[in-house]
């Protein structure tokens, strides 16, 4: 019994010591038998992935068990994709994958490794010229602590997708997905209709 | 609130890329492995560890489980048809219209963006003293602890209760059900078609599981025959927010007229049992009869006959019989948005 104790403790050293890949990991994988449940498995998925995020191809070794929040935010240093309830509840980690709206934390990023994944860093141009959703929110100051904002703001950029000229009423049923702690809806939609009006190049009233 | 692990604990991830493939993987693994479709009901247990699994056979890879088809003058939708698809799908909309609605309504845009039909139908029951991981009958122990004196039960069954308490709280089951549906399931050589109605099961029968799904088998596809398209549909659910919220009480209704008269009809309800309920012995009081406030009333009172409420869900009650007078009687649903 003790015997086994120790030579997972050895292994678990040897591990941490052997690779880069592992150490980027170590964050995520602070906890030891998770680590070497981890380490010692084999069989199923390839785990050195390309994915493509905001336009770009990024190679990343991913888990078998990884949601997409946490390869967004812990390996590829993407925080903008905010962790809320890890739940599918809140909304904050909302991003695109195919132009679609989904829960980063309820996602395996083994699931979606052939889809185009964007997030909240790939919204504006390459010049800097904001996203006119990102534009609406800085025009109108929707947000007061702004946790939930790039949430709310992929959510409204994947629904103006499908309904380019929503109303206010359906744009707030078209971000029902996401929450605001500080309760500040009224503001929030103001400046996401705005958005919504940006995008269609209606000019500021 | 649940403690929040920051990882899943690991297991082996296998993305089979045909149904074949998938059947021969459950054969081999089939005791062990968990089948993964949008995960909305599968991450939670992994991620509080209530519940745990070595293999996981996801089936986001197999085209021939997505998309819905023509058959036989229904349609034939496949298992991994997201919420989003079925809700929005023309066909549906036109022909179906009370599971396109059913769908519609479930949990948040993004929830019904990744979860699918196949899963929505065959999600685990949302008690919480289940899902917190107590020993309770439906995890092979011997108590039920919403069933208890001082019990939180709020969210509980009023009908068909065998020691467990807990409901099915899927929205799309009672539409599926009204429609006739039937479910294609398939293992390894060999395939099985059950009515909507018996894919579901409750404690009396198997107090562990939600449907007839053995290990080693897979849903993989849900047929809506031609037999109500265009029916006088009804769908309500009542929930706490008009958001993410599971079902209170639901009904959904397939009616068809023959001169202001009821000529067959079709009533489930969900969110009241531990199976979503056909209400037979309501659809067949009802056949022959005008289609007016009397015939609600009765269909509402008939409903309710052998509810026996909890602690704190006695208002499922009113609410239970008030809906299936409403899925009668017709006219714009109430509280659904
Ligand atoms: C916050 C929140 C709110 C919700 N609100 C609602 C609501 O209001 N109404 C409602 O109805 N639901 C609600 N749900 C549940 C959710 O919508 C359903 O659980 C979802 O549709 C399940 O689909 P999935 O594909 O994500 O399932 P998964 O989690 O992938 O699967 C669910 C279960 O079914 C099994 N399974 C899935 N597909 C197959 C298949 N093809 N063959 C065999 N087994 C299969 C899985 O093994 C698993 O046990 C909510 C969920 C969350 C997280």
């Amino acid at each position: 019994m003790s015997q086994k104790a120790v030579s997972r403790r050895n292994f678990i050293k040897g591990v941490i010591a052997g690779g880069v890949a592992v150490s980027s990991a170590a964050y995520l994988f602070r906890s030891s038998p998770l680590l070497s449940g981890q380490a010692a498995r084999t069989g199923g998925v390839e785990r050195l992935l390309a994915l493509t995020v905001n336009g770009q191809t990024r190679r990343v070794d991913v888990a078998p068990q990884e949601t997409l929040a946490s390869t967004l935010r812990y390996k590829l240093g993407l925080t903008g994709t905010k962790l809320g309830c890890d739940r599918a509840e809140c909304g904050a980690c909302t991003v695109l994958v195919d132009d679609v709206p989904r829960y980063a934390c309820s996602v395996l990023t083994h699931a979606v490794r052939t889809k185009r994944i964007q997030t909240i860093e790939g919204l504006a141009a390459a010049d800097g010229t904001l996203h006119p959703v990102q534009q609406g929110v800085v025009d109108e100051q929707g947000f007061q602590c702004a946790f939930c904002m790039s949430g709310f703001i992929m959510a409204t950029v994947g629904y103006l997708k499908k309904h380019p000229n929503p109303t206010r009423e359906e744009l707030a049923h078209g971000v029902s997905g996401n929450l605001c702690r500080c309760q500040d809806y009224d503001k929030i939609l103001t400046a996401l209709h705005r958005g919504a009006e940006l995008s269609r190049g209606v000019a500021r009233g | 609130m649940a403690i929040v692990h920051d990882v899943i604990p690991p297991f082996q991830l296998f993305q089979p890329a045909s149904v074949d493939e998938a059947l021969d993987l459950l054969d081999a693994r089939g005791q062990e492995a968990w089948v993964l479709a949008g995960g909305m009901d599968s991450f939670d247990w992994l991620k509080d560890r209530t519940k745990r699994t070595s293999v996981v056979v996801e089936l986001g890879q197999v085209a021939e489980l997505q998309g819905i088809r023509e058959n036989a003058g229904g349609l034939e939708i496949g298992a991994m048809t997201t919420l989003t698809d079925v809700a929005e799908h023309a066909g549906i909309r036109e022909r179906f219209s009370l599971l396109a609605e059913a769908a519609g309504l479930v949990a948040s845009p993004q929830i019904r963006n990744q979860g699918t039909l196949g899963g929505n139908v065959s999600q685990d029951a949302r008690c919480w003293y289940y899902r917190r991981g107590w020993h309770c009958y439906r995890a092979g122990g011997n108590i039920c602890y919403a069933d208890t004196p001082t019990a939180v039960n709020r969210e509980h069954a009023i009908l068909g209760a065998d020691r467990c308490v807990a409901v099915n709280p899927s929205d799309t089951a009672p539409a599926l059900i009204a429609l006739d549906a039937q479910m294609v399931i398939r293992r390894k050589g060999a395939e099985r078609v059950v009515q909507a109605t018996d894919y579901f099961r409750g404690p009396d029968i198997d107090i562990t599981r939600m449907t007839v799904l053995e290990p080693g088998e897979l849903l993989t596809a849900i047929r809506i025959p031609a037999t109500w398209a265009g029916a006088r549909f009804y769908f309500e659910k009542v929930r706490d927010r008009q958001v993410w919220d599971f079902p209170l009480v639901n009904v959904a209704s397939a009616l068809k007229a023959d001169g202001g008269r009821i000529a067959d009809a079709r009533i489930a309800v969900g969110a009241v049992a531990a199976r979503p309920l056909r209400l037979q012995a309501v659809e067949r009081a009802i056949a022959g009869r005008p289609m007016n406030d009397e015939t609600a009333a009765m269909a509402g009172e008939m409903a309710i006959q052998g509810a026996v409420p909890l602690r704190h869900n006695a208002y499922k009650v009113p609410l239970l019989r008030n809906l299936v007078r409403r899925a009668v009687r017709g006219g714009p649903p109430g509280a659904t948005t």
